[in-house]
């Protein structure tokens, strides 16, 4: 008799020694895919472990990791922003513009830089806007607005590739600080600010009450349509940032090709990251380890030679298993 | 005699190490109302649902119509005529009345849909049930108590043979709960069994001819209605004493106090006309009537839910301009809306986030101070005694009696003035609802001013110390001491009698005959 309830209670102490941990099951999870899939890449691969490979890894994780950020804030108060790969592309054109027009090439790298977050942040209100005061859903209006953007993007370009020769712009994407790319710097200085707004500030808290239960949140006094418009303009921004680092790093941006596919890289890593589609909860830590995860795979199949049409049955199989495991869980 | 229906032998059920039901047996005749007592947590949810063939018992005998099972599924227990109506309705709010009542054994000509004939005989349940309402109405058009009735319609559609109402009257005021008894009475006329579970122990006493009163999972009793008073009842689902349910009203002096707030000529468009009411220091303020009467909308305008036609609010004697809920909470006012899941906590928000969701500032030193807000959690546990075994587990785990305590902290966490309550104990049991009515005593004794408004009498004749009973939208009366009893209550709120200026009753004699 003693024996079974001495477990009992061993197992109870385990479990709530791991309640105390900031770590719960939902971060656990990719967490310990992520640890899995970079054992399994460094063996598959001599070159993974390789510093310029990590480093080129880690950059292209960037663009759409701080793209997925954005989409967090997005996803937890209940909405999608599909428009944000076309997002990129119009931005990066408004970079190339104005950096062109100005003959000053630090003063055309800082405007052209300003008028990126500022494009993002006003694509991102058009968003919201319509999601809260024309009550559109979200899924509809980025929809729409995804077509809109690129075909803008690509009527002012006559599709044709923007390239500058401002000899400083590329520095931005280009660079490297301290032995890091620059936007990785920026990928995970986001994270942490993101991190901070979401768990540490009443407007976090804010944005996954209006995704959980947004009646009750109207009732506790919360303004349900300012939080959810404030998110699209959040991802807005982060576009107008990811969208600075791509262009810089090729100093030019192709209107048709930019940007292809973003929205569902965003949303594939917030969703990997254990952030529930329905809204209310999520982790901006999730979203980027869900950003590596997606990274290394396509990393990992490009050095072992799989064919470039599987890299999708991958990435797609990768996805369903992690929404799989999070309903078990639910 | 003839067979029973349903008969139980030694049913018991453990998830995992916990046992939820044990030994429980008894039998059930057909046409007999057998009411099912208990707490929140008791084992009746559990019992209900091994009888619907929800879930397995661990161990036990199930005799349905003389055959034996050791287990049921659904299937084979509806089609021996089990039937139960949940406390959440099964409907689609966007289907017709008719498309309801058939859904899933849709009548069918030709391979076709055969409207016709479905609404032909939606019309004649519902008018077997004397029910007036049109068969081809959207389920999102009818009131709480008409949704209750297409369910009954939709169950005898099946044919059901035992029927089981799990609280059917919590969401109901008293006129329809009498129409729904009458309903049920007909039914077992007709042959039909009832297992009723309500925590109202004077309907259990006034519709059931046997009770089954079970405690901690345990069969505690099986009897004769007749053999027990209410307050037998109570004792026995609590298993100890249940000294006074509701706490002594203070000595009424509320003349003296200057009202804390004020509401005059009050309209909201189609809903309310011309409501004026005030509430002092240190008084409770009962709103009765029937469910859809505009109480709930008097709450919602006042805290800036709803805009207002016309009319003012004064606090402490200054008019105020409250347009959101935010600026109602800085003139300390706090609202408990009777919706408590859909409107009151966020149920995938743990303890700690609930109580603090209104108060949230206080926690902010640059940050939010977590150690803080669970030291506030912490505070409100022990105060209000909440059962939960962990603040950081989502509230939905927690039973219903809890969560309402946890929505009770999270208003009194803006240390609020003047607290309007509605419907404050729906849906939990008997001690919590004793601990709530002590709680709003306390609020009161520290000069709180509290408005509640409950559709059930005896709460507000225990509780309140003034009542005004609302009746389409207008005050039809103001009830004063022993005037606040059921027949006055129910007079007016039916509109049975209209007092000539909608005064005060109760301050001189002649009123009340």
């Amino acid at each position: 008799m003693a024996q079974p309830l001495n477990t009992k209670s061993m197992g109870g102490v385990a479990r709530q020694g791991l309640r105390r941990l900031p770590l719960n099951a939902t971060i656990l999870a990719p967490l310990v895919a992520l640890i899995l899939l970079f054992v399994v890449s460094s063996i598959a691969s001599e070159y993974f472990l390789n510093t310029r490979n990590i480093s080129n890894v880690m950059r292209q994780v960037s663009y759409t990791g701080i793209i997925a950020i954005g989409m967090t804030f997005v996803i937890i108060a209940g909405g999608i922003d599909l428009s944000v790969g076309s997002m990129v592309a119009l931005v990066g054109v408004i970079i190339l513009y104005i950096i062109n027009t100005i003959s000053d090439p630090i003063q055309a790298v800082l405007l052209g830089m300003l008028a990126a977050i500022a494009a993002g942040g006003l694509l991102g209100l058009f968003n919201g806007l319509l999601v809260t005061r024309g009550r559109i859903a979200a899924f509809v209006v980025t929809l729409a607005s995804m077509s809109i953007f690129r075909s803008l993007a690509l009527y002012f370009t006559d599709a044709a590739e923007v390239s500058t020769r401002n000899p400083l712009f590329s520095n931005v994407g280009g660079g490297f600080f301290l032995g890091i790319p620059i936007p990785v710097l920026v990928f995970f200085g986001l994270a942490i600010l993101a991190h901070l707004l979401l768990f540490y500030t009443p407007y976090g808290r804010h944005v996954c009450a209006v995704g959980a239960n947004a009646q009750v949140a109207r009732y506790s006094g919360i303004r349900v349509e300012r939080i959810v418009l404030s998110t699209f303009v959040i991802a807005g921004i982060c576009v107008g940032l990811s969208a600075i680092m791509l262009t810089s790093r090729l100093n030019s941006v192709s209107p048709s090709d930019a940007g292809y596919f973003y929205e569902l890289d965003a949303i594939a890593a917030v969703v990997i990251g254990g952030t529930a589609l329905s809204g209310g909860r999520g982790t901006v830590w999730g979203t980027v380890i869900g950003a590596l995860i997606l990274g290394i795979i396509n990393n990992m199949l490009n050095l072992t030679g799989v064919s470039p049409y599987l890299q999708g049955l991958v990435k797609g199989g990768v996805i369903l298993l992690a929404v799989l495991l999070q309903y078990k869980r639910a | 005699m003839s067979e029973p229906i349903l008969r139980l032998e030694g049913i018991g059920k453990a998830f995992g190490p916990v046992q939820v039901l044990d030994d429980i047996s008894f039998s059930v005749m057909p046409g007999e109302v057998i009411g099912i007592l208990g707490e929140n947590g008791a084992g009746k949810s559990t019992l209900l649902k091994i009888i619907s063939g929800i879930y397995t018992p661990t161990v036990g005998t199930i005799y349905l119509n003389g055959q034996i099972f050791s287990a049921l599924d659904p299937i084979t227990a509806r089609f021996h005529g089990v039937a139960m109506i949940p406390q959440e309705f099964n409907l689609i709010p966007t289907l017709r009345v008719y498309e309801n009542v058939f859904l899933g054994q849709e009548v069918r000509r030709n391979g076709f849909l055969d409207h016709a004939d479905m609404r032909k005989r939606t019309q004649e349940l519902l008018s077997s049930l004397e029910v007036n309402l049109d068969p081809r109405l959207p389920i999102a058009q009818l009131s709480v108590a008409q949704k209750q009735m297409v369910e009954v319609a939709r169950v005898l559609v099946n044919d059901a043979r035992l029927l089981i109402l799990d609280e059917p009257t919590t969401v109901l005021t008293d006129r329809e709960v009498a129409v729904l008894f009458r309903v049920v009475r007909a039914l077992v006329a007709n042959g039909v069994t009832i297992l009723f579970i309500s925590h109202k122990l004077k309907e259990v006493k006034d519709l059931c001819d046997r009770l089954l009163i079970l405690r901690d999972g345990k069969q505690v009793e099986l009897c004769e209605t007749k053999a027990l008073n209410e307050e037998d009842m109570a004792r026995k689902m609590v298993g100890r004493e249940l000294s006074q349910i509701y706490p002594d009203k203070l000595p009424l002096d509320v003349t003296s106090a200057p009202p804390a707030l004020q509401v005059r000529g009050l309209s909201l468009k189609g809903k309310l006309t011309d409501i004026n009411l005030e509430v002092r220091r240190g008084e409770v303020l009962g709103l009765a009537g029937l469910v859809g009467a505009g109480r709930t909308e008097i709450a919602e305008t006042i805290m800036g839910l709803r805009r207002k036609a016309s009319g003012e609010v004064l606090i402490d004697g200054q008019a105020v301009d409250i347009r959101s809920p935010n600026e109602a909470h800085a003139h300390g006012l706090a609202y408990l809306s009777e919706d408590r899941q859909g409107k009151g906590l966020i149920l995938s928000f743990n303890v700690m986030q609930n109580i603090t969701a209104l108060s949230l500032k206080r926690y902010v030193r640059g940050f939010i101070q977590h150690r803080a807000e669970r030291r506030r959690a912490e505070h409100y546990q022990q105060r209000l005694a909440i059962k939960a075994s962990n603040l950081a587990a989502p509230v939905s785990l927690l039973s219903g009696g809890n969560q309402q305590k946890v929505y009770f902290s999270k208003l009194l966490d803006i240390e609020p003035d003047i607290l309007i309550l509605d419907e404050p104990t729906r849906g939990i049991d008997i001690s919590a609802k004793q601990q709530i009515y002590r709680l709003i005593r306390d609020l009161t004794e520290q000069n709180k001013a509290v408005i509640v408004i409950s559709s059930e009498l005896e709460e507000v004749i225990g509780m309140a110390d003034r009542v005004l009973v609302i009746r389409e939208g207008r005050i039809a009366v103001e009830l004063n001491g022993d005037d606040i009893n059921e027949e006055q209550i129910m007079l007016y709120a039916a509109g049975a009698r209209q007092h000539v200026n909608c005064k005060r009753v109760g301050d001189y004699d002649g009123t009340t005959s």
